[in-house]
């Protein structure tokens, strides 16, 4: 079982196989499970995100009236007008922002790794997906990328708003998503590991600061902005870019970072967005008190 | 490691919005729902540290009730749980406790049916993921993510051999297990986590076995 970044990139240049691969082993080894299952078992998770983002492209609203459209909005300016950022990028944002949006609105969706954050993965997958037109079985693989990813920030650092902040969970999303998305444009492992660290330094201090304690502002924008960052850091990474810092350490850098947040920037709702004027009259609005 | 699969990464299936505040809710609540085996008549649900302060926005109020009436992550019968237990008879208390917790994310759940009563404490650490803390006094650690049997015994000799003897029986494999007590030659807890779900035929034979007093499954 890989226990860090240099691990997970040992055994895949050891064995001569993908990150994916390396994650769909071990996961058949601790489950006892074949591959086919655990094959189908990831399935039925990219069943859940692909709904998730249909429902959002229609127009969902959140019981606090908060958020919920925008993902509409984005894909209008798409057909109409040439986004500035570039259709692949924007595509990604809208689907990022259509699964938060869902998400707000109590739909169904897959954590990846947590709620407030599951935007960045799929979001990043489907816009990919049009590029790269990818097999349904790399679009699994691209799953098991991230979630090896995940699974080291997970085991040494973490991936709670309340304990680290959203560096630790938009941060490891988009780091997961830029991962997964060297792998299916043909990088290497070390270019994986490469986008993830860039990915994950540009989040640090990100702080987790719901307004009125709900998963919506800033959280669905937070998505668009991993998801961005997702595949600029995976292009830099495929570009040849490297990361000063080993993946390794960063994430540890962002446990320890995570450590020393005070808690008003731990989703307590007590400070940074949910402690501005607006912030607070948006609460009362929502609570009546 | 305390996430030991890719489907605690890439998972659970839920309804929004918050992997710990309302997933990870939801199983803390199944989780005292599976121990006290039955549908409670009065609930008292404590919330600690970010639980309390953010509850309502992420509808962990609602989530936590779903759990205990039985409902897994991905149901969409979660969003009005406060409904069903009213029209169920099903008394529910939400208490905010202002004491800072260990964990950011601190549920304590109180289950009570005549003279049936549970004290559950649980923690939601991310991502769904939650570790069930403290059982009616004994501290304890549970991931909730395998079959588990908890078992309440006699503080005594034999005691886990017993309980051990009717799982090597039934061919049942322990992944781990822990055991702790409040005081020598009194009441203890043994938690054992295992493979595989636990037939009713085991539990029988749990039941029956010697200085062994109650018996709850958690099943995967």
């Amino acid at each position: 079982m890989f226990r860090n970044v240099e691990e997970l990139i040992g055994i895949a240049k050891a064995e001569d196989i993908a990150i994916s691969e390396v994650m769909i082993r071990q996961e058949m080894k601790a489950k006892e499970m074949s591959r086919e299952q655990v094959f189908e078992n990831m399935e039925q998770n990219l069943i859940v995100m692909e709904e998730a983002v249909e429902e959002g492209l229609k127009g969902v609203k959140s019981h606090s009236g908060l958020t919920g459209g925008d993902a509409v909005l984005i894909q209008k300016y798409m057909e109409e007008k040439r986004p500035l950022s570039g259709e692949l990028l924007l595509d990604a944002v809208s689907k990022a922002v259509a699964t938060n949006e869902v998400n707000a609105a109590m739909g169904r969706i897959c954590a990846t790794p947590t709620a407030g954050s599951a935007g960045c993965v799929p979001g990043t997958l489907f816009a990919v997906k049009n590029r790269l037109e990818p097999s349904r079985e790399d679009m699994i693989r691209y799953l098991f990328t991230s979630g090896a990813f995940g699974f080291v920030v997970a085991n040494n650092a973490s991936i709670s708003g309340a304990a680290g902040g959203c560096q630790a969970e938009v941060g490891s999303a988009a780091g997961m998503a830029s991962a997964a998305i060297v792998e299916m444009a043909g990088g290497t492992p070390e270019q994986s590991a490469d986008a993830m660290a860039i990915t994950l330094k540009n989040m640090l201090g990100l702080i987790c600061d719901p307004v009125a304690g709900l998963v919506e502002v800033p959280c669905v924008k937070r998505n668009a902005m991993g998801a961005s960052q997702a595949i600029v850091s995976a292009d830099l990474a495929l570009a040849g870019v490297k990361s000063k810092i080993p993946c390794d350490e960063v994430i540890d850098a962002m446990f320890k970072v995570g450590q020393r947040m005070p808690s008003a920037f731990r989703e307590t709702a007590e400070g940074g967005l949910a402690a501005t004027p607006t912030g607070k009259a948006l609460a009362k609005e929502i609570y009546g008190s | 490691m305390k996430y030991r699969s890719v489907f605690d990464i890439i998972g659970p299936v839920m309804i929004g919005p918050s992997s710990s505040h309302t997933a990870g809710a939801a199983r803390i609540g199944r989780a005292a729902r599976n121990l006290f085996g039955e549908k409670p008549e009065h609930v008292d649900i404590h919330f600690y540290g970010s639980f309390k302060s953010t509850y309502k926005g992420h509808g962990t109020d609602v989530a936590i009730v779903g759990g205990i009436l039985d409902y897994d992550t991905f149901d969409d019968r979660i969003k009005t749980s406060l409904e069903t237990a009213e029209t169920e008879g099903i008394q529910v208390t939400i208490h905010e406790e202002p004491s800072t917790p260990d964990h950011p994310n601190t549920a304590r759940v109180l289950l009570k049916t005549g003279e049936n009563e549970l004290e559950l404490t649980g923690i939601s650490i991310g991502g769904g993921k939650v570790e069930i803390t403290e059982l009616n006094g004994f501290p304890l650690r549970l991931s909730g993510n395998h079959p588990a049997i908890v078992l309440l015994h006699n503080d005594r000799y034999g005691a886990i051999a017993s309980a051990t003897a009717v799982l090597a029986e039934a061919r049942i494999n322990i992944g781990r297990m822990e055991v702790s007590r409040k005081a020598e030659g009194a009441q203890a807890l043994m938690v054992i986590e295992v493979d595989q779900n636990i037939s009713d035929e085991v539990m029988k034979q749990l039941e029956g076995a010697e200085h062994i007093t109650q018996v709850a499954r958690i099943s995967d």
